[in-house]
């Protein structure tokens, strides 16, 4: 692949999912545009990237689609499987439908916007990653979830925030249920700006009034092991 | 002469099911109410590699010149899959420890010695330090459900990465590090508020089961552009199953836990009742390699009460590749040493028995992170320590292997070894001294 900022194609029916993610893996320190045509639902697409790139896929991913990236931006047009963008470190992940299990698992910085909705744990243990899910998540989402913000357009599953650390939940639909140590918090004017900033960078500002979410996160009761919480755990 | 005027009495006699720890186990869940942790492996007595002897040579079989004919001992992971196999050059790897668990000191030892010896150490929960990077010139990144400190700089310049699914003290189970030991830098690496009391989940968050473990490791492989060995780790509680679907699941070596493998921080309760001894899960592991064409080209790594050469032979002799030892190496670097035992005194135990290793109190500097107590571990004569140990323990493997007529540690087998117990011989799957009696297989 070039170093230069014109758009280079690749079409996975011709060229192998090694071959294409080695060509990302070696512009590390370039920048570039690919475009991937036909992804078929392959697994860990783009994954491991690290370099100033735009990928933009047409198509739906697997499981694992930009996982652990690095400063890249990954455009999904389709919908992605399990763990996408999980342990992303920074850049930007986008996919414009629904996305599966445990998006954005772990992850520890960027930002990951979903279009449609997630299914199961989205968040689970995320460690500083951005969420913005547009319409609603699965149930155990945003489990042991330490640092971030999961935004949610619509409803969640069960027991949203189980055992949840540090991170901020915000949702604009209803919580089916709240998991242990997971309140509902005051939201207040500085909490509204910081999630008109986030949505900002989702391109998402003017889409919703912040004014309409709630807030979740942690009563922080189980930080410390305790007889007397035994029946949460 | 004898008292008349006092009736005869018996001894005081103690219950062998109520015994004196048992009682005390019962008055302190009583006054706490809440199940003991604490740290290490298994306790109790398990059939093990003492239950086995080898035959040695004799008139059908040659042995080897003790100090004069080779007897190899390197290993090779990792060449199935991965562009860069590692090679050690003794059969006994450092078992996964976390900093956070260990000290920073006692991490730097660990790779310190082993890197003397030309073996490999391993991470643990909470990711890589630049002591362990720096010290260790083979490091085994562990890959663990909680992720925490996981990011591709550290997976890439690893020499290898190790799936955790689970641990010999506690399959199935998850972790806890206790808020003493969650220092700034701990908690900075974990991204969790410092002095809280961190879980571990005992899940991964992003696969569930062999097929999506596959998809995991594959997308291991892509981000490291199938450099990196993969292995995957297990707790021996179903070690057939459990091997042949890591290997199903794309594996390069098979790392397998037996109950007495130590952990940092568990309940007493699952350390002595969950999972299986490591002799016990040695053969049907091999069995699963074996079944599926594999052995020797997946390795196998036990871990699990390996304390000496003697352990080291039986274990390659049943079928493994090589070994991994956590509590003897923290006991070669100081750790439970009779020379704090005024300390150990003083926290309610003894130098040998100590085994609160959560509450960072150590003595010995290796179990904690309160500086004043690290300081005390000299990580350079602590490693020296760990070296000499990896080399007696080769040394010792030699000599048996010798003894048995072996040009190399891995020409070790089965029919080497017989058992002192009808247990010892149903598990290891060898003959009852003196007998050609393989319980469950026939013979007499």
């Amino acid at each position: 692949m070039t170093d230069t900022l014109s758009m280079e194609t690749v079409d996975l029916a011709a060229v192998s999912l090694r071959d294409l993610n080695a060509g990302l893996h070696a512009m590390k320190g370039r920048s570039g545009h690919v475009r991937v045509l036909n992804p078929r639902g392959a697994h860990s697409l783009a994954a491991g990237l690290d370099a100033d790139l735009t990928v933009e896929v047409d198509g739906d991913v697997g499981y694992y689609c930009a996982g652990m990236n690095k400063r890249a931006r990954v455009l999904v047009r389709g919908s992605a499987g399990p763990g996408l963008a999980e342990n992303m470190m920074s850049g930007l992940v986008h996919v414009t439908g629904d996305a599966s299990q445990a998006a954005g698992a772990t992850g520890c910085g960027g930002l990951l916007v979903v279009d449609g909705n997630t299914s199961a744990r989205c968040g689970i243990s995320m460690k500083g990653i951005d969420i913005v899910v547009k319409g609603s998540i699965g149930p155990m989402s945003a489990f042991m979830a330490q640092a971030g913000s999961l935004v949610v357009f619509g409803d969640t599953g069960d027991a949203l925030g189980d055992s949840i650390y540090e991170a901020k939940l915000f949702v604009r639909g209803t919580p089916k249920s709240l998991g242990a140590d997971c309140v509902e918090k005051p939201m207040e004017d500085h909490h509204r700006a910081a999630l008109f900033a986030l949505l900002e960078k989702a391109g998402a500002a003017h889409a919703v009034d912040v004014g309409s979410f709630r807030r979740y996160g942690s009563a922080r009761t189980l930080y410390h092991f305790h007889v007397d919480n035994a029946s949460a755990y | 002469m004898n008292d008349h005027s006092k009736p005869a009495r018996t001894v005081p006699r103690f219950s062998a099911t109520f015994d004196p720890y048992t009682l005390s186990e019962i008055r302190r869940a009583a006054e706490t109410g809440i199940y003991d942790i604490r740290g290490g492996g298994a306790k109790r007595r398990v059939p093990h590699f003492d239950d086995l002897l080898f035959l040695g040579a004799s008139i059908s079989r040659y042995p080897l010149e003790g100090y004069r004919e080779r007897c190899g001992t390197d290993v090779v992971l990792g060449a199935r899959h991965a562009k860069k196999p590692i090679t050690l050059k003794i059969p006994v790897t450092i078992a996964g420890m976390s900093f956070g668990s260990l000290s920073a000191q006692a991490k730097e030892a660990l790779g310190r010695g082993a890197s003397a010896m030309g073996t490999s150490t391993t991470t643990g929960d909470g990711g890589m330090t630049e002591e362990e990077r720096g010290h260790s010139s083979i490091l085994v990144y562990q890959y663990l459900p909680s992720r925490y400190g996981m990011n591709p700089d550290d997976l890439r310049r690893a020499d290898a990465i190790e799936v955790v699914v689970g641990q010999g003290a506690k399959p199935g189970g998850g972790g806890m590090l206790l808020g003493q030991k969650i220092s700034a830098r701990v908690a900075a690496m974990r991204t969790l508020p410092e002095g809280i009391d961190q879980r571990s989940a005992c899940r991964h968050p992003d696969w569930t089961g062999p097929d999506d473990l596959a998809i995991k490791i594959e997308e291991l492989r892509e981000i490291t552009d199938w450099e990196k060995p993969i292995y995957v780790k297990v707790g021996a509680s179903r070690p057939y199953y459990d091997t042949a679907l890591a290997v199903k699941s794309g594996a390069d070596v098979v790392v397998l836990d037996g109950m007495q493998g130590g952990t940092a921080a568990t309940q007493e309760v699952f350390i002595e009742h969950v999972g299986i001894p490591t002799l016990a899960a040695i053969r049907p592991a091999v069995k699963a390699l074996q079944d599926l064409g594999m052995h020797r080209k997946v390795q196998l790594i036990v871990s699990g009460g390996i304390r000496n050469g003697a352990d080291v032979a039986k274990a390659l002799a049943l079928g493994a590749d090589a070994v991994s030892i956590g509590t003897a190496a923290l006991v070669a670097l100081g750790d439970n040493d009779p020379m704090y035992e005024e300390e150990y005194q003083a926290l309610g135990t003894t130098a040998g028995a100590y085994d609160d290793w959560h509450e960072g109190k150590d003595p010995a500097g290796i179990t904690t992170q309160d500086p004043h107590l690290a300081a005390r571990l000299d990580p350079l004569l602590a490693g020296r320590r760990l070296a000499n140990f990896l080399a007696v323990m080769t040394l010792e493997c030699q000599t048996i292997a010798r003894a048995a007529g072996k040009s190399h540690v891995h020409n070790l087998e089965p029919e080497d070894l017989v058992a002192l117990t009808v247990e010892a011989a149903a598990m290891a799957g060898v003959p009852l001294a003196g007998t050609s009696w393989i319980p469950g297989q026939g013979g007499f």
